[in-house]
């Protein structure tokens, strides 16, 4: 009896044996990298999907192909290039700084150069054109002995 | 002055909106278009033993058509491509984009086969050097082995009287 | 039958829309007292004739009645009932038909609490109302019937798309639509007020409540959204710049910068004009968010299907709306007046400097979202503009007009006393530099970026509490006297200034500390995250009521004590055989664990992939939200509008423009 005990305690632990789980990526650093990058490119058959998100065949074969890529030493840049090359800039979430899209990235900051201006502009003409409200001495002393009333009342 | 500000861009938006009903914002147009069609060399489909590469092409023009077993679309382009190629105007050849070869050659048994000869790109490398994001797809490839036009979805009669054919002889007469 | 009475209603309701829409406009034009009165009548009928239509359908929806096109194409006899419901709006034409019935509804609401106001300016309102009203109901009859026959019936219907079988179809988007529908209430203000040439602080009062409620509809629905994007879609993101999630965020830019502009309107009657187009704009915008989900016209996961012909008939409606409001005010608005006068740094130039940086914040939204349209149209390519174009452009914006939420509340209207507010912001201001520096590094990671976060939000936090602080103390009187010393809108505006703070807490904790795992489990295998363990139990079959599921269990424990067991899902749904994963998520005041399935390891004995991501205070976002909506809900509650609805009909004369209120110090705001 205190034999079979024994040897069901020696054996108890290889029940317990439960292991840290794997990352499912082969290489967790590189698997990061690889995300970091694909969630700015856009997959090309969901295309409400970023290529990181999308479940798409395209879009594995794509990450794979980002993978090798990255295994094979090319930069981030160098991999956009590669894809953009294939697909052409409608893959791209951040949209590539040229020509055709300077207005979409100097807009918003010339919006708000625009908007200052104008807001100056506005001050300005406004001391220009308002009806200036001084009162006249009778006036600001009927106005100062009816705010300290008020401000008796309220205390 | 200023007050008629709003007016002008909103009439310009408008503008732009009413030409966007008539675009397809899904389409992704090829970057390849007048530039060489991707190298590679890859099995036949119905003679594995043999290669087949896109270099071999020189001095013709031809179609690559990229199709798939598991293609429903594949379906209502290909009475097309079989009259293409019994009528013998251009060769086309195709891409068999991720397909197991038993399917590939099966379909095509039950189809037709319209093609000189089918690559077999089991893992999709050589679809994605060409750009390819929704079979079927279609290249037209000059003499010079230069991408000229690339058919996005199945070729139906318009695009390939339209488009495709015209296309085509004026490439042949270069 | 009763589809063709609900077909029917909507006839009716057109026509009623009809002469609602034309009849008090010209009536209020030529000062017809029996034209006018006309308005509300008509639009009690239109509202009971469109509420007919729309229990028609639901009718239709909830007794599976599969000859109804509309109820084969988004019903299914399996579908749980308040699915059933909520499929009404599942689709293009029903959720015009939810848009139509919430207009109708709106408007009546207009009718009955309006009897205060001079009856030229409600007949006005409520015509523009109806004239939108019309061109809804026009659209459903001629493009997009709800009630179109299927012959012969389909046997089964083809079920709601499992993404929307979920509790956050039944609220967001009747909530957002009571948004979007509220922002033509003010809209029908402004146009009333062009049209009558008249434009006081009074008419700001008016409408005030009305697009201040506009408002939190639409920041609830906004927030919603975000909420059910973040538990539904399945691997934690909870904001994706998508062209429709824009849509919906543009309107609700505009009208908060309307809200504050109305503020400087109603008090010191300037920026008539402004207040004016900013109502206009919303509205516009609003109606623009339409036309891009139905068109076609932009890439969108929330698009509903397509077709040529809805898409011009929505594009005419929108010029011919827009166009002929526009003109108006091109038209008007030099009539209005400009208002009193400020100094440089006041409340009032706060308050536009404000203004100004939201609509060039909803002005690049826009720019953002529209602009690979442009590209296209133009022929020179095809680009895409997401989360980065977006990021990049918006933050820098908001840091500004957060700096002065801070700011504004305690400047002074007309002239601000730089010193005073200095005095005031400095304790503030020093808080706030000293928890940006040091928070990150008590939650182990700084960046620039999360310290900025945290010295915005803090920032916006202490401004409130000091100045509540400051109008609370120095008084008489126990805590009940002193906190009704401050009025409902302060405490509104308060409130929602907070739910501010909190929001951009949750932002940059998520951001800067969310923590994911993505790794295989054998069943018994652990994970370490967040601090947790997390053991995989296995997965085991289960049955929906119109799916099957295969259900995981993981035990979560901190420091060898159990905690929870979660159920993430993968469900495939019967109907469609659509498959769809339901993520297993622990909610909790400092961050959510959020659990969901890969795939099934093949050759393996019941392993599977695991996604598991920790999101520090990620409810904070949408608790911020929440405030947000409380404060406005708070504002709108100020006696001032329901003890002056009697006031005001007393008194309902001109005010000469120009004439700036006295405002006396330590009153309400």
């Amino acid at each position: 009896m205190k034999r079979l005990l024994i040897i069901l305690l020696c054996v108890l632990p290889l029940f317990a044996y439960a292991n840290e789980a794997k990352d499912m990526a082969e290489d967790p650093v590189l698997e990061k990298r690889m995300i970091g990058l694909a969630e700015n490119l856009r997959c090309l058959v969901c295309q409400n999907e970023s290529l990181a998100s999308s479940h798409a065949e395209l879009a594995d074969d794509l990450r794979r192909e980002v993978r090798e890529q990255m295994k094979k030493g090319m930069s981030d840049q160098q991999i956009i290039d590669y894809l953009v090359a294939r697909y052409g800039d409608f893959v791209l979430y951040k949209p590539p700084v040229k020509n055709t899209t300077y207005l979409l990235w100097f807009g918003p900051f010339l919006l708000f150069l625009l908007a200052a201006a104008l807001f100056f502009y506005q001050m300005r003409k406004r001391r220009k054109t308002m009806l200036d409200t001084t009162l006249t001495p009778e006036a600001e002393q009927r106005a100062a002995a009816l705010l300290n009333d008020h401000k008796d009342n309220q205390a | 002055m200023r007050y008629i500000l709003p007016l002008v861009a909103f009439l310009v938006l408008s503008a732009f909106l009413y030409l966007g009903l008539n675009l397809n914002p899904h389409e992704v147009p090829s970057p390849l278009i007048g530039k060489p069609a991707p190298a590679f060399s890859l099995p036949q489909l119905q003679q594995p033993e043999l290669q087949f590469s896109a270099q071999e092409m020189r001095g013709k023009v031809w179609l690559l058509n990229v199709w798939a077993s598991w293609c429903v679309s594949c379906r209502e382009e290909h009475p097309i491509l079989v009259e293409l190629a019994r009528q013998n105007i251009v060769p086309v050849y195709g891409l068999d984009y991720k397909d197991k070869a038993e399917d590939g050659k099966n379909w095509l048994e039950q189809h037709g086969d319209p093609y000189v000869l089918s690559a077999a790109d089991r893992e999709g490398r050589v679809g994605i050097d060409y750009g390819v994001y929704g079979v079927p797809e279609t290249y037209v490839i000059d003499k010079q082995g230069i991408i000229q036009y690339k058919q996005i979805g199945p070729v139906t009669p318009q695009v390939l009287n339209q488009k495709i054919l015209p296309l085509v002889a004026e490439l042949n007469r270069k | 039958m009763i589809p063709e009475i609900g077909n029917f209603c909507i006839i009716i309701a057109l026509l009623l829309a009809f002469v609602q829409g034309v009849l008090p406009i010209l009536g209020a034009a030529r000062s017809n007292s029996v034209l006018m009165g006309i308005a509300r009548p008509m639009a009690v009928g239109q509202f009971v004739f469109v509420a007919i239509a729309f229990f028609c359908l639901e009718r239709s929806l909830l007794t599976n009645d599969f000859s109804v096109l509309y109820v084969a194409e988004h019903s299914n006899s399996e579908l749980p009932g308040q699915y059933k419901f909520a499929a009404l709006w599942g689709g293009h034409e029903g959720s015009l038909l939810l848009w139509t019935f919430i207009l109708t509804i709106w408007t009546i609401m207009v009718a009955q609490f309006s009897k205060h106001l001079p009856q030229e300016m409600v007949a006005r309102v409520i015509g523009v109302m109806g004239l939108i009203s019309v061109g809804f109901l026009l659209f459903m009859l001629f493009t997009s019937n709800p009630f179109e026959r299927l012959l012969p019936a389909a046997v089964e219907g083809r079920d709601l798309n499992p993404l929307l079988q979920d509790p956050g179809l039944v609220i967001h988007p009747p909530m957002l639509y009571f948004g979007y529908v509220g922002t033509s209430v003010a809209f029908a203000f402004a146009i009333a007020a062009l049209l009558g040439g008249r434009m006081d602080a009074t008419w700001a009062r008016w409408s005030r409540p009305w697009t201040t409620m506009a408002w939190v509809f639409l920041t609830f629905g906004v927030g919603l959204g975000s909420w059910w994007a973040y538990y539904e879609l399945g691997w934690g993101g909870w904001w994706f710049w998508d062209p429709v999630e824009n849509a919906s965020f543009m309107p609700w830019l505009v009208t908060t910068a309307l809200i504050h502009s109305l503020a400087v309107t109603e008090k010191r009657g300037a920026y008539k004009s402004w207040t004016v187009l900013l109502a206009i704009s919303a509205f516009s915008l609003s109606l623009l968010g339409t036309f891009l989900v139905r068109s076609g016209v932009l890439t969108s996961v929330h698009s509903f299907a397509t077709d040529p012909a809805r898409g011009i008939f929505i594009l005419a409606f929108l010029v011919i709306v827009i166009g002929s409001s526009l003109l108006l005010f091109a038209w008007r608005a030099p009539k209005i007046g400009l208002g009193g006068k400020f100094n440089i740094i006041s409340r009032e130039s706060m308050l536009l400097s404000n203004n100004l940086m939201l609509s060039v914040a909803a002005a690049s939204v826009f720019l953002g979202t529209l602009y690979p349209l442009f590209v296209d149209a133009l022929g020179l390519g095809k680009i895409s503009v997401g989360v980065p174009y977006f990021n990049a452009v918006f933050v820098p914006l908001m840091v500004p007009m957060v700096l002065m939420m801070g700011l504004g509340p305690i400047a002074r209207w007309k002239q601000a006393s730089v010193p005073d507010m200095w005095v005031r912001i400095r304790w503030a201001l020093g808080c706030s530099v000293l928890i940006a520096i040091l928070l990150p590094l008590v939650m182990g990671k700084w960046t620039p970026m999360i310290s900025l976060g945290f010295l915005l939000a803090f920032w916006v936090i202490t401004t409130v509490v000091m100045d509540m602080g400051k109008r609370l103390s120095g008084r008489e009187g126990g805590l009940g006297v002193r906190l009704k010393s401050q009025s409902r809108s302060y405490y509104g505006m308060q409130l929602a200034h907070i739910g501010v703070g909190v929001f951009i807490i949750g932002v940059t904790m998520v951001k800067g500390y969310e923590a994911e795992r993505d790794v295989r489990m054998d069943v018994e295998d652990t994970v370490q995250a967040g601090g947790y363990e997390f053991r995989f139990d296995g997965v085991r079959q289960q049955t929906g009521p119109n799916y099957s599921a295969s259900q995981g269990r993981v035990t979560v424990s901190k420091d060898g004590k159990v905690i929870t067991q979660m159920f993430p899902e993968k469900r495939v749904y019967n109907a469609s055989g659509m498959p769809m994963t339901e993520a297993a998520i622990k909610p909790g005041l400092s961050g959510d664990l959020y659990v969901s399935l890969g795939e099934p390891i093949p050759n393996s004995n019941g392993a599977w992939s695991v996604r598991i991501y920790i999101k520090p205070f990620v409810d904070w976002i949408w608790a911020g939200c929440l405030l947000m909506g409380l404060g406005g809900i708070l504002a709108v509650s100020d006696r001032r509008y329901r003890v002056l609805s009697r006031k005001t009909k007393v008194e309902a004369g001109d005010s000469p423009a120009g004439e700036p209120a006295l405002v006396m110090e330590g009153k309400t705001p």
